[in-house]
């Protein structure tokens, strides 16, 4: 059951939401859309659900054009981010609702509700009304009631967005399960990097109705295009054209000729991450994300001997130039033997 | 609170106690003066003389015959009025038109003109010689006092209140729950029937409740299209002017009292079907 939105161009007035967009979803993935707000994500899923009609592209849906064909016709299944649960009906009718306007028999509605409340874990709640659940088993009876109509494709629109962070970290795990077992073809819209990396088998980053950069979230992070997709996915310091992640700012406490000294502004404790604000002696400020031990020996008001680990530059256009750990802002990088007294850095992101 | 105690009254309760019955005693004698009393007279005044004259006003034919046409008048009128004004109101908040705002205006002239206005230049169209009486007269169709009229009239002055009630509750349920329904399947008509309709049923209800009032108790529109023929263009309210200028006073009470019956029944009637609210 794929997905191929073919040059999408959707416009708001003046506001270009989409344009030009192509992209294709293969069958049985779980594709993230990440990007800003106002990059169109949101835009373009409802085009393929078909709530939204797009001045020019085509969608194509498991083979079949259904560019022109209304939502309903489209074999899609949607989750909203404020849930739409049908505020006057019982959870049971809210899941068998796209059963009981196909005019399904009675039993064969009631099993496949009682099938589907068991996979997202709400049985028991059958009989009570949307306002008396939580807003995690709202979201999970609006994932039945889309599922319950055997959907080709599930698209999801920040279906985390308003539930609070526990709730959102617990609900991603097992959407993660759930797609494991189910194998539906599932897109859903984010702006939070860290649920696209979590969740996603494929990210596709979007910016200012464009798409960035597609792939799996290892590749992106690891090798991203341009400094967008670089700076989107997680934080980096700027140093001039060189851009640097925090947890590949190597910190020693001896220089050792390929490092640039710094002083120690301040040092944030957050568990077992811990941030070392630093100034380079041309003025310019950075980051450094380590952990508890490594950070033990440092103080405020210390000079400590940076040096980037790695390190990447774009040129004007966003492509990559240059990806090395011998930035011109910082000296050269060497192998530094390991005895080098130097704090050990985590690759960690949070 | 707690009499004779040295304990402050909770914030929020404020004023003393003085204050707060003053206040009260305010507010309800106040509804006492300009609502109670005069309905309770009316009451008293009815069965002042016993059931029989009562008895005797209720079975005259021409308050049978203008409680017909008043239960005619609202039977035609309310659910005109609700199917055109959820239809408005559909139109008003979901859909951009030129001359929207135009519109919404327009719906709002009944509450804005007078009755009597509205009944005039109804006669102005409709009348013999009127814009679109000529014509109708001429192919044997009577508007102006005749039951067509009356009818025109009262849709007039009670043509608001749907779609008041129903606007603010569409704008608050979004569109959502509709859309989600279309990507499950429905039809505009299913969604329409088994999602937006549901969800606005408490305003239409309340609506509705309005109109009815408004269209039993409506006269001044009434009673210049009407031509007020007893037994045959009088309604309810015309009827009680009537009885009163012929010194009938308990005929003129007797058929007030079955107007209030008739609408305490409505208003009591409504509350009751009234779905219970999910989550309650």
């Amino acid at each position: 059951m794929t997905i191929s939105a073919i040059g999408i161009t959707k416009r708001f007035g003046d506001f270009v939401a989409l344009d030009d967009v192509s992209l294709e979803v293969a069958g049985g993935e779980l594709t993230a859309l990440l990007g800003p707000s106002g990059s169109g994500k949101s835009t373009l899923l409802r085009v393929i659900a078909g709530l939204e009609r797009a001045d020019a592209g085509e969608v194509i849906i498991s083979g079949e054009d259904a560019t022109g064909r209304p939502a309903r016709d489209r074999g899609v299944g949607f989750v909203f981010q404020h849930y739409a649960a049908f505020k006057h009906m019982t959870v049971r009718e809210n899941v068998g609702f796209g059963l009981s306007i196909r005019h399904r028999p009675k039993t064969e509605i009631a099993h496949r509700v009682e099938e589907l409340l068991h996979l997202v874990q709400l049985e028991g709640l059958a009989e009570r009304y949307p306002s008396q659940l939580s807003g995690g088993q709202r979201q999970r009876m609006a994932l039945a009631r889309a599922l319950a109509v055997e959907p080709k494709v599930l698209l999801l629109d920040e279906p985390f967005g308003a539930l609070d962070a526990r709730v959102r970290k617990e609900l991603r795990a097992w959407l993660r399960r759930l797609h494991e077992e189910m194998h539906v073809t599932t897109v859903f819209v984010t702006h939070d990097q860290e649920e696209a990396m979590e969740v996603a088998d494929r990210i596709v980053i979007m910016n200012a109705g464009r798409i960035e950069q597609i792939g799996p979230p290892r590749e992106l992070y690891e090798r991203p295009g341009n400094e967008f997709v670089m700076s989107f996915l997680g934080p980096v310091n700027k140093l001039g054209d060189v851009l640097v992640r925090p947890h590949d700012v190597e910190l020693l406490l001896e220089p050792n000729g390929a490092s640039t000294e710094a002083l120690i502004d301040r040092i944030t404790y957050l568990g077992f991450e811990v941030r070392v604000e630093l100034e380079l002696p041309n003025g310019r400020k950075l980051w450094a994300q380590t952990t508890r031990e490594s950070a033990a020996p440092l103080e405020p008001g210390e000079t400590v001997h940076v040096r980037p680990r790695a390190a990447r530059t774009f040129d004007s256009d966003g492509a990559e130039t240059h990806a090395a750990g011998d930035s011109p802002e910082m000296l050269p990088g060497s192998d530094s033997p390991w005895w080098d007294r130097r704090v050990t850095m985590e690759v960690h992101h949070g | 609170m707690r009499s004779g105690s040295s304990v402050p009254a909770a914030p929020g309760h404020g004023g003393s106690r003085a204050g707060r019955y003053s206040l009260r005693t305010i507010a309800l004698a106040y509804l006492a003066l300009i609502l109670v009393l005069p309905v309770a007279m009316v009451f008293y005044r009815t069965f002042e003389n016993g059931l029989q004259p009562v008895l005797q006003a209720l079975t005259d034919p021409m308050t049978l015959h203008a409680l017909y046409l008043t239960v005619l008048i609202a039977a035609i009128t309310v659910p005109l009025n609700t199917v055109f004004g959820v239809f408005c109101a559909l139109l008003l908040v979901r859909r951009a038109f030129p001359g929207k705002s135009f519109l919404s205006v327009l719906i709002d002239v009944p509450f804005a003109v007078s009755p009597v206005v509205v009944g005039l230049s109804l006669v102005l169209v409709y009348g013999r010689t009127g814009w679109l009486g000529g014509f109708l007269a001429e192919n044997g169709i009577r508007v102006i006092f005749a039951w067509p009229s009356m009818v025109l009239a009262t849709i007039f002055v009670s043509l608001p209140f749907v779609v008041r009630e129903v606007v603010p509750v569409l704008q608050e349920i979004g569109v959502e729950q509709d859309q989600a329904a279309h990507t499950l399947g429905a039809t505009p008509w299913q969604t329409f029937r088994r999602v937006t309709l549901p969800a606005i049923r408490a305003g239409v209800t309340y609506g509705v409740i309005l109109t009815t009032a408004r269209a039993l108790g409506e006269f001044g529109a009434v009673s210049i299209v009407s031509g007020k023929i007893a037994g045959q263009t009088s309604t309810l309210t015309v009827h009680v002017e009537e009885r009163f200028q012929q010194f009938d006073l308990v005929g003129a009470y007797t058929s007030s009292l079955v107007l209030a019956v008739i609408a305490l029944v409505i208003v009591l009637g409504m509350t009751l079907l009234r779905p219970k609210e999910a989550g309650q």
